[in-house]
Order: structure tokens, then sequence, then C-alpha cells
């Protein structure tokens, strides 16, 4: 899912004893650790892969900051607040990750700023009520553990590290989304109004998250041999939506979508058709927020770069004292 | 920026275990964004922030010459000894 912007990778000319000594690893569930000979592909899908997962964890806190200034109450605010700290950490933790292949975290700033990288294509929908913080966590969260969880046993390990660290932390946002649908889900009727409005308007880009469907997905099943990703995309949007719908049903709430039925003989949900032109659509920049986004995170980087101005000159300073006074003894 | 390695002391009593690594200009700062990283929920009472250059590790070409030679020795195993059941406590 957040890897939905990814292309071929071309296949390498690489030594084909290498290559099924590497595969034999994947096949035994070894896991692949930085220094190890692995194909230019395989290193090649984890970089775009977890860059552009730590890219949403890091666009992601834009959506929510929309609302940091006008929470409910201060209970609320200081949850929120905790909790785009998280995504920023989360950012952070796959970054590091990412950087173990050989990729430098400023090449990743960079690609991300220039808009050269994907990042998760729910990001780029504004968080127009209160009630949409809710969705979010509940069911934007809610996705991305579904599919997080399935990596905490991707192939190479310093991922999976991250994997197991995020998914902690992650479960404290989807209950917490879940408990501010529950209030204002019972609460007055136009409390109830906005939570089935931000339902109406999340529901279908939480689904498109798991990326296109598995037959117009080619790149899963190398990534899938290759053990970096466990289960193909639609397998794990089914499974969030069997999670999901008994969920909206407690909340009172509909699903907006005409053709969910349970079927009896699975105990599974169709549904209907996904609107894949529009996830296109907001993959290619065109999405309702896409240009906000990349403008609000542009300033943060200029605005930020006296900080780190500073902060290197003050590492010289000290380096040089240290050095003189070497040089005195 | 460098790059530092963060080890983590989760209680006393246990011994400092690598979680992670993050970007710092010098040793000070490195040591307040691993707090702020990585110990946000209780994760850690005490922290060691290491330059990541100054880690010297052993090759994972070289993994059989380093570590193979100890496969052979399981006389360095206590198992490896058979006692008579009737002597007790050792």
């Amino acid at each position: 899912m957040y890897s939905q912007g990814l292309r071929d990778s071309a296949a390498g000319d690489e030594p084909v004893e290498l290559l099924a000594a590497f595969q034999a690893r994947i096949d035994k569930e070894e896991k692949i650790e930085p220094r190890d000979w692995m194909p230019a592909a395989y290193r090649k899908t984890l970089i775009r892969q977890i860059s552009q997962h730590a890219h949403s964890e890091i666009v992601g806190q834009l959506p929510e900051a929309n609302w940091v200034t006008r929470a409910p109450t201060l209970k609320r605010k200081l949850i929120l607040l905790a909790k785009i700290q998280d995504e920023a950490g989360h950012g952070l933790y796959l970054y590091s990750a990412a950087e173990t292949l050989g990729e430098s975290r400023k090449k990743m700033y960079d690609d991300l700023l220039s808009g050269k990288a994907k990042y998760s294509s729910i990001f780029n929908y504004p968080t127009l009520n209160w009630a949409d913080i809710g969705a979010v966590g509940w069911l934007v969260d809610g996705a991305a553990i579904m599919n997080q969880v399935a990596l905490c046993r991707t192939s190479y390990g310093p991922y999976s590290r991250s994997m197991v660290r995020i998914c902690k932390e992650e479960s404290f946002h989807q209950r917490q989304g879940y408990e501010i649908m529950v209030k204002m889900a019972h609460g007055t009727a136009q409390q109830k109004a906005m939570a089935q409005d931000a339902i109406n308007r999340f529901w279908w880009p939480a689904l498109m998250m798991f990326g296109p469907s598995d037959k117009d997905s080619p790149h899963s099943s190398q990534s899938m041999k290759w053990k970096i990703k466990r289960f193909s995309n639609d397998d794990l949007r089914q499974k969030f939506i069997d999670a999901t719908v008994p969920q909206a049903e407690y909340l009172g709430l509909t699903i907006p979508d005409k053709h969910l039925k349970l079927d009896d003989a699975t105990g599974s949900y169709t549904h209907g058709e996904i609107d894949w032109k529009e996830f296109v659509n907001v993959i290619k920049g065109n999405g309702p927020c896409n240009q906000q986004r990349m403008a609000a995170r542009i300033k943060a980087h200029k605005d930020g770069a006296w900080v780190r101005e500073a902060a290197e000159a003050y590492a010289k300073k000290l380096q040089n004292s240290k050095d003189n006074k070497k040089e005195v003894a | 920026m460098k790059l530092y390695e963060i080890f983590l002391r989760a209680k006393s009593g246990l011994s400092h275990k690598h979680v992670g690594s993050l970007h710092a200009t010098d040793s000070q700062m490195a040591l307040q964004n691993a707090r702020d990283l990585y110990t946000r929920r209780e994760e850690g009472e005490s922290i060691w922030v290491v330059d990541s250059s100054q880690i010297v590790s052993s090759n994972p070409s070289d993994k059989d010459a380093y570590f193979a030679p100890a496969e052979d020795k399981i006389y360095r195993h206590p198992s490896f000894y058979e006692i008579d059941k009737e002597v007790k406590n050792i």
C-alpha cells in the first residue's frame, strides 16, 4: 500500500548461484541484513517501498495537524499531538531502515520535495470536520495496521524491526480514532451526521490504500517471492473490510457501498467496484490536497533550514575547540 | 549530520540493546533526539548513543571463517558429557 507507485525494477545480470542462494535463504525464512549480499532489484524495490512508506508517515501528519488548534477538548488535543509525534517517529524509523540499504537521507527528502517520490494517496484528502480525525484513526490507521502487521514478517531485517516498533504504537491510533467515532455517532443528530459524512468520504480512499487489485499489480509476484510482501493487496483489503464492517454497524453508521453484502458461505463481505480512475488520478498529483501537502512540506523544510545550519555550525565549533585543546596538550 | 546508533537499557539489570539509529550534528543532540524518538513509552531508563562510523563490524562474507570453528566443538557444552543418573547435583 505504501508502494502504490512502484514500477518494475530492472533485472540485474547477477550470478545465478548467488541469486539461488539468496532465494534459498528467503525460503528458509532467514532475515536479510544490511551487509548481506542481495539482488540489486531487491535492494531497489525495498528502497522505494520503505522510503515511500516513510514519506507517507511524514505527510500523514498534515491532515491531522489541521485539527490541533481546534480539537474539541484539551484531552483530545494531547492525544492528537501524541499521535502526530508518533507519525514523525515512524517516518524516522523508516528513513533509518532505508538508509541501511545505501540510500541517503538527503536524497529521500529531495525526492519527496521535488515530487519525484510518491506517498500514500490517502493523505491527499482533506479533513473537513472533527469526525474526520476519528475516521482517519479508525479507517486510515486501521488499513495501515492491516498492512503493517503483515510487514512485521518482511524478509529485510531493519524494515521488519521498524514495523514491529510501529505496530506497537499504531494500535493506539486506531483505538483513539474509533473512540472519537463512538462519541460522535452516539451523540447529537448533528454529530452523528458529521460521523456519517466522514465515513462517506474516507471509506473508498481507505480501501484504495491497499493498492491496485491483484490482477493489475504486476510487481506483487516478485515481492511475494522475496517475501518483501507477505499477502496480496486484495487479500489484505478483504481482511480490512471483514474486520471493519461490523465496527461500522456498532456505530450505527452506513458504509457508502450499496453492493456491500455478507456472503454467508465464506463469512466475507463482497463489495462494489473501486473507482481506480480516482486512485490513479490522486497518485498522479491531482487529488484534492496534493499541492497543499507538498507546499506545506516544502515550506517546513525551508523554514527549518536555519536550525539545521545553526546545529552544523555549533557542531563544528565544538569540534574546533576539541582539536585546539588537543594541540595545546 | 552524522548517523548515530541508539542503545537502550529497558530497566536496571538488563544490558543496553540496539533499537535503531538517527541523525544528529553532535552527540548531545543525538542523546536528546534518542529520548524523543525511542523512549516515548517508557522503553528505557538509560540511553547510549554511538557515532556509527566508530563501529567496527565483522563482514558477512567472513561468517564461516569467524564462526564455523565453534560448530564442531560440542564438548564445550555440558550436554556433551554422559554421567550416570544416580549421580545427583551435577
